[in-house]
């Protein structure tokens, strides 16, 4: 009897879950059927599902009208450098503050956090005159910069609470076992401390990658990574939804690919502490 | 070998003073007990041999060198953590291996050495198995194996056995004891169960507050206790004391006699009168907790059954020769 009610309530709570997914994923994948549609066909009512005539011309024109590659690459540069500069300086830094906390730590780490919770409007005014000034807009190196000093608290915070979940024990027992600091790092700490390192990476790679306020408001053409060329297609001259979800399709497609991949890292990742 | 010397050894915290200047002969080969209450410094003295806290003062002598200023990894000795401290990304055997791996050791030798380890300790069916993969007493087992491996000059065990079960305890007791003194190594066990304390060391150190209140073998703390606290620390159930005039005509400002030195008199006469309050009955002994009056709560320890129950008058008469004298300051007096 006991068995039979578990199985029910197994059946249930998979197909509730498949559910949820496909709706969460519904509108992704509608996005991906509009960009093989016509510009007639993506707004007709009522709309077809598969049976409409499949074209690939929306590709074709969207990377005649702006240069996909070009975005694609700034968006890899932008969002790839600003998450490495990040962890290069958060390693070091989440790490003395778990394994050397002062008195202060936990307020450092609150004050960096509490950055967070202001909405970037309110510095978009300082922000784009110092980055007139010094000659940052429209550059790569400005939405790094940017990007990278955005993230920086979050990748700090999640590190720290890696770190902090490594048990000094077993450090110390290394250095019982005749261990000298290198080794310590190479052959305890690293292994122990690399899934939370890859999944920190990779969540901040997401949010560079979709970051759209800031890399709207300071790049125009020569720096604008995938968020300003899909945004270019909700223009002023009317929207175009077949050629838009074309190149959203685009723009998301290097991203859904990588967290495809990952999504055991990722989930790892967000959960990290919730479960033991 | 592994001698071990203390010599006014200090450590603050900050402003706070935790160790208070420890001073210890710790011979070569020897199991060698820390106990005292939670808090007293146990593991902090512990630490500071091991090397993971600096002195604050004092020096540590390691076979007569002074090893304050050497990283633990270069001391020598080898520690088992309260939690295991395994290194969870590698398999029990490379656990064992790690020490031997950073000594530098020959691969093939590092098998062999890591090989008998494991069969000494029944781990050899588990050398491949991740620490997750193993029980409480398993993964005790590979802590203890991979402290054996390095032959150290000397063990150090911070409560190793505290997290298993009562039955486990007493075995791994008992193999812990057995494989100290095959491979006579010094062993430093820090505990604060004092039954672990009686039954494994050679020499018990008792702290209390930073302080090495005695240093002396299971039997010399238990017949001849240097004052009060380490009266009363040791030994279950603990000492009785009694001030007042049974002290005085005793020539001293306390008296202490174990439950198990009081003869019991059903309506006796003579010694200390009182009413029992409660009677616990183990079968092979009884404990009597028997209200003196002016003299307070008495524990008294009966081997066999008395067939005593609440609100029974009984008498108390402590053996003459094993009455313990105290002075005001809580000192022993030896006639
Ligand atoms: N890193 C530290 N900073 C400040 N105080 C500390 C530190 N480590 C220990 N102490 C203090 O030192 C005292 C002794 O601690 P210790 O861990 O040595 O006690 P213990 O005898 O091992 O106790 P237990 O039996 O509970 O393990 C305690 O009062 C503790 O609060
Ligand atoms: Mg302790």
């Amino acid at each position: 009897m006991a068995r039979m009610v578990t199985t029910q309530r197994k059946v249930i709570s998979t197909v509730a879950a498949w559910l949820v997914g496909f709706l969460i994923f519904f509108p992704i994948l509608w996005m991906v059927l509009a960009s093989f549609k016509t510009e007639l066909e993506a707004f007709a009512i009522p709309p077809s599902f598969l049976f409409f005539h499949w074209t690939t011309e929306n590709y074709v024109t969207v990377q005649e009208r702006s240069d996909y590659f070009h975005h694609a690459l700034n968006s890899i540069i932008i969002a790839g450098g600003s998450t490495l500069i990040a962890m290069l300086i958060a390693i070091p830094a989440a790490w003395s503050m778990a394994f050397s906390p002062t008195k202060r730590t936990k307020d450092i780490l609150l004050w960096m956090l509490s950055t967070k919770m202001m909405p970037p409007v309110g510095v978009m005014v300082p922000i784009y005159l110092i980055y007139r000034n010094f000659g940052l807009l429209d550059t790569r190196t400005g939405l790094v910069l940017i990007l990278c000093l955005g993230n920086l608290p979050i990748v700090v915070w999640m590190l720290f609470t890696y770190f902090k979940e490594i048990p000094k024990d077993i450090l110390e027992a290394a250095r019982m076992d005749g261990a000298t600091i290198g080794r310590e790092l190479v052959y305890v700490l690293t292994p122990m401390a690399v899934p939370g390192l890859a999944s920190t990476m990779l969540l901040n790679l997401i949010l560079a990658w979709n970051e759209a306020f800031w890399t709207l408001n300071l790049s125009t053409l020569e720096a604008a990574p995938l968020t300003v060329f899909i945004a270019s297609y909700s223009s002023p001259e009317g929207l175009f939804w077949a050629k838009l979800s074309a190149a959203s399709t685009l723009a998301i497609a290097p991203i859904l690919v990588l967290g495809w991949f990952s999504q055991r890292q990722l989930v790892r990742g967000l959960t990290f502490g919730a479960v033991k | 070998m592994g001698q071990i010397t203390l010599q006014g050894v200090q450590k603050s915290f900050g402003p706070v003073h935790i160790i208070k200047g420890a001073d210890l002969d710790i011979a070569d080969g020897s199991f060698v007990v820390f106990v005292g209450p939670s808090g007293c410094g146990k593991t902090t003295l512990l630490r500071l041999i091991a090397g993971l806290e600096d002195v604050t003062g004092g020096a540590i002598l390691i076979d007569g060198r002074n090893v304050v200023d050497v990283p633990p990894a270069k001391r020598g000795l080898s520690m088992v953590f309260q939690s295991y401290a395994l290194y969870p990304h590698m398999s029990v055997r490379g656990n064992i291996a790690f020490g031997l791996k950073m000594a530098g050791i020959a691969k093939d030798e590092i098998n062999r050495k890591v090989e008998a380890a494991a069969a000494t300790l029944n781990l050899t069916p588990y050398l491949d198995r991740k620490p997750r993969e193993l029980s409480g007493g398993q993964r005790q087992r590979v802590a203890i194996g991979r402290a054996i491996v390095r032959e150290p000059k000397a063990f150090l065990f911070d409560e190793p056995l505290s997290n298993l079960d009562a039955a486990l305890r007493v075995q791994m007791r008992l193999e812990v004891t057995r494989l100290q003194k095959q491979l006579a190594t010094t062993a430093i066990y820090v505990t604060h169960d004092q039954v672990e304390a009686m039954t494994m060391a050679d020499k018990i150190v008792v702290l209390n507050a930073g302080k090495i209140e005695q240093y002396g073998s299971p039997l010399e703390l238990y017949e001849k206790p240097a004052n009060l606290f380490v009266a009363g620390f040791i030994g279950s159930p603990k000492m009785n004391f009694v001030t007042g005039e049974p002290a005085k005509q005793q020539g001293a400002a306390t008296v202490g006699v174990r439950p198990e030195h009081l003869k019991v008199e059903r309506n006796g006469q003579g010694g200390w009168p009182g009413t029992v309050s409660v009677a616990e009955h183990l079968g092979s002994d009884t404990f009597l907790y028997v209200d003196a009056g002016p003299l307070g709560m008495l524990t008294a320890r009966y081997v066999g059954e008395l067939g005593l129950s609440p609100g029974d008058k009984v008498s108390l008469i402590p053996d003459p020769a094993r009455i313990h004298r105290f002075d005001d300051s809580g000192k022993s007096i030896h006639a």
